[in-house]
């Protein structure tokens, strides 16, 4: 079958040292070069990281060597051979394999129906014979997925295993893995990283999309580093460090401890009491949850998402409804108030899906007022008065350093930073005295996150109280003076910043606290 | 072998809208020209006689603007209720329902003044469209159910509405035995302009909710709170928007303005409540395609309705000068709507044709 057919056909090349050479790549998008000249080398059995930050054209150059776009120029040669890659049909036929952010899975179908649909198969009983094929795999990796699990019932590690198991499957011998650490827990990031060198040594190239830096060292062999389109530097790991990374791909020095100055603490601002939630099923998704967050405090909540965090952020941002237990904001009870309410008694909310935080359709300055067009000056209750919006718009739009070509632009132009930034500087510029941060610096790279976490330990300073939900537990440690852990509903531990270490964190996370 | 890609385009500017809506338009009058040749008349000299005998004869333009006028109230009503991504399909009814009330009124309230009665007219005929917008908003903001299907249902029920009135309580009894209702009394006809059937009164009502709508979706805080509902539902809960006051009101607004429709063509052309067909020669289907061709901005729905408004007529023109079906009419308006779907396309992404050829070497 497919498997066989490819190893024998690329055996004969098996002498060249290079698998994929990409010579003199560009690709415009509407004058815009996303891709300008660039080499790429991936070698036989190697693990090469492709580094940049959002929007330096990494997704594009895979995309092309997976087929999805065609270059403008250049050529790609796979074993040594000159070829055209019109569509990710052809790209599978040279043995290109590629695993995307989002999983492309029937989430009612088993994991071994999954399979048999990417695969030819015999027409009756078509996972009888996939199971054989992928049980040798599987031994073969070290990668363990239960074939009759619904792909719904599975982690999110689990379903991208079966993703890297399907371009195994179809005869990948070059796999192209885009950000894939970006989902999983730290566990499951280990664990990644386990099969990914196993496979190397068994001769699979692996192209690795990442803009983090640790990542980077942890895994690759050599790392192709990319700036706005341009390839900056190519490096073996082995020789090079996080600073020198840091600084190529953003293109000047990073600072990596934020300096984080003992702030002056003040009465709690929020204070929650025996809080419990149902989530959509109806189920109680958080448990007698108690906490209080002081000004000039980060408290920091981790977990593993789908513990509850979801929900407790909001009933405390007013869009959930509290079965029973407390919420105080400023000392006032902000219990089932509704999010209008809340928002007024001053809770600043940065919500972990950043589409649900802005209307795309919408300019950035009506973006800007999305929360407060009914206050004045920007309206008389009924009728807008636009000069006000744009003059706080324009305001915000520099502060911020948002990135539009004007404030009347529609937001749906941004980029995924500018547009964060647009969510920061409505949520931190009216003065709010609690703030609800969830993931606040999620795919964000490297020079917006440091901005972002800047932000926050400047409100922090200027005494405002944090709730930062995250499940980076560098991010955790980095910013909060105090950590909580959630798992299942309940709050299982919770430690001041000096004793936490990424190794308990992740224990906590793991439940292993809340068994005993 | 060929194989096509569609690949996104930038944000298209105003000109380009326009353009492709220019185009989009030429597309349907070519192609709806091909089934006039199939039918042995002359495209081109067919639509001379039909622009000549609509834009060109006074009966064709005050035809056009007595078209106009309900059209207008129709397809303004949709622009609230499409901005906040609300299918109502269901204007033709909500018109319906606004004619039943505004006869009922005019049947039954018995001697008042013009003045007291038009007035009244008008604000059941508003109450019942709005009314009739009501239900499925209801239905879509407590209990998520699809409102295409419930306001396309509503339109039969409405339309059975008619029927029954007409032919059981309300046939009148002076009109032996015909399905219709009685003449509703002088005092709550309409005046027209002398010649015509342009009956003032509702086509100013047309034109300032024509104005009044703009602002309202562009200047005010309901029109910023609409925009946010249909820009990103999410979005707009996390802003502490109402979901369910602005699906209830742009829906009330949106049947309401297709209720005004209706009791303009009771009051100012039929006088009594008759064959729903009659009453309504499917101006609530148009009007859907009426504010997708002005691409949900108020004031353009003035200017396609204009175009429409022809259309209808140049029906006429088509049946009595050239023989012509009267279904021509729909051809037309659903190549109309076929090519403007395709046009958004092509407004959005980029046709790639990609020639495929072997492998080189």
């Amino acid at each position: 079958m497919n498997l066989n057919l490819n190893q024998i056909s690329y055996s004969s090349n098996e002498n060249t040292e290079y698998v994929v050479e990409m010579k003199g790549i560009v690709k415009r998008f509407f004058n815009v070069i996303a891709n300008d000249h660039i080499d790429f080398k991936l070698r036989r059995g190697e693990i090469h990281a492709l580094l940049g930050e959002n929007g330096a054209g990494k997704t594009t150059l895979m995309n092309i060597l997976y087929g999805i776009y065609t270059p403008d120029e250049g050529e790609i040669y796979v074993n040594g051979r000159l070829v055209e890659i019109k569509t990710p049909r052809d790209a599978i036929k040279l043995g290109i394999g590629m695993v995307h952010q989002h999983f492309m899975l029937v989430e009612t179908l088993t994991v071994a129906e999954n399979l048999a649909l990417e695969l030819e198969t015999s027409f009756l009983n078509p996972t009888e014979e996939v199971r054989l094929k992928v049980e040798e795999i599987m031994e073969k990796y070290g990668l363990k997925v239960n074939l009759d699990a619904k792909v719904w019932q599975l982690s999110t590690g689990e379903k991208q295993r079966i993703e890297i198991l399907k371009a195994i499957c179809r005869g990948a011998n070059i796999l192209i893995l885009d950000e894939p650490t970006s989902v999983l827990t730290p566990g499951e990031v280990r664990e990644l990283f386990k099969f990914l060198k196993r496979m190397a040594s068994e001769g699979k190239s692996i192209i690795f999309v990442t803009h983090k830096l640790k990542e980077v060292m942890e895994i690759s062999d050599r790392v192709t580093v990319l700036r706005k389109g341009k390839v900056v530097g190519i490096l073996d790991t082995s020789k090079t460090n996080e600073y020198e990374l840091a600084k190529l791909m953003v293109g000047r020095e990073v600072i990596f401890e934020l300096e984080k100055a003992p702030s002056k603490l003040s009465d709690p601002q929020l204070v929650v009491e025996k809080l419990n939630v149902l989530n959509d099923r109806g189920q109680l998704a958080v448990k007698d949850v108690s906490f209080e967050v002081r000004g000039g405090e980060i408290y920091g909540i981790a977990g593993v998402a789908g513990n509850g965090q979801k929900e407790l952020v909001e009933a405390i941002t007013g869009l959930r409804r509290v079965v029973s237990g407390k919420i105080y904001i400023g000392g006032v009870d902000a219990t089932n108030r509704g999010p209008s309410a809340v928002r007024r008694m001053g809770v600043a909310f940065i919500p972990e899906d950043r589409k649900m935080g802005f209307v795309p359709s919408m300019s950035v300055a009506e973006n800007l007022v999305l929360k407060r067009y009914r206050e004045s000056p920007f309206s008389n209750r009924f009728f807008l008065n636009y000069d006000a919006i744009q003059l706080y718009a324009k305001k915000l739009i520099e502060e911020y350093k948002i990135d539009t070509p004007s404030e009347r632009s529609p937001a749906k132009l941004l980029s995924g930073g500018n547009v964060q930034r647009m969510i920061l500087a409505r949520e931190l510029s009216n003065g709010s005295e609690v703030i609800i941060a969830v993931h606040p610096t999620y795919g964000l790279d490297v020079g917006s996150t440091e901005y972002v976490r800047r932000l926050l330990l400047k409100r922090r300073s200027e005494g405002a109280a944090i709730l930062l939900v995250s499940e980076d537990l560098d991010e955790i440690l980095s910013l909060s003076d105090r950590i909580a852990v959630m798992f299942e509903g309940k709050i299982v531990g919770e430690l001041p910043c000096e004793k936490a270490d990424i190794e308990t964190l992740g224990l906590m996370m793991s439940g292993a606290y809340a068994r005993r | 072998m060929i194989e096509i890609k569609l690949e996104k385009r930038p944000l298209p500017s105003r000109i380009e809208a326009f353009t492709y809506s220019v185009i989009s338009v030429v597309f349907a009058l070519a192609v709806s020209g091909a089934i006039l040749k199939v039918y042995g008349v002359d495209p081109v000299s067919a639509y001379g006689i039909i622009v000549f005998h609509v834009f060109g004869s006074l009966p064709g333009i005050s035809e056009t603007i007595v078209k106009l006028i309900p059209l207008t109230l129709c397809g303004v009503g949709l622009t609230v209720a499409f901005r906040a991504r609300l299918w109502n399909i269901g204007a033709e009814g909500q018109l319906l329902l606004g004619a039943i009330a505004a006869t009922g009124v005019a049947l039954f309230s018995g001697d008042l003044p013009s003045y007291v009665l038009i007035p009244l007219m008008f604000l059941a005929g508003f109450l019942a469209g709005a009314l009739w917008g009501a239900i499925p908003a209801l239905l879509k903001a407590v209990l998520n159910v699809n409102e295409v299907i419930v306001t396309t249902m509503m339109n039969y029920i409405a339309i059975e509405l008619v029927r029954y009135l007409i032919y059981g309580p309300w046939r009148g009894a002076k009109e032996w035995g015909y399905p219709i209702t009685d003449e509703i009394p002088d005092a709550a006809k309409l005046i027209c302009i002398p010649g015509t059937r342009i009956h003032i009164a509702t086509l100013a009502i047309a034109v300032a909710s024509v104005i009044l709508i703009y602002i309202l979706i562009t200047r005010t805080t309901f029109g910023f709170e609409l925009r946010v509902v249909g820009g990103n539902p999410e979005a707009a809960k996390y802003a502490g928007v109402s979901y369910l006051k602005i699906v209830l009101l742009s829906m009330i607004i949106s049947g309401g303005l297709a209720g005004l429709a209706g009791t303009g063509e009771i009051a100012g052309i039929h006088y009594r409540l008759r064959y729903p067909e009659s009453i309504s020669m499917g101006y609530g289907f148009t009007a859907i395609i009426v504010a997708w061709l002005a691409r949900l901005n108020p004031l353009l729905v003035l200017v396609t309705s204009i175009f429409f408004g022809g259309l209808l007529v140049g029906g006429y023109v088509m049946k009595i000068m050239l023989g012509l079906p009267v279904a021509m009419v729909n051809i037309f308006n659903g190549s109309t709507l076929m090519s403007l779907l395709l046009c958004e396309l092509l407004l959005q992404y980029k046709i790639k044709f990609i020639v495929k050829r072997r492998e080189m070497h």
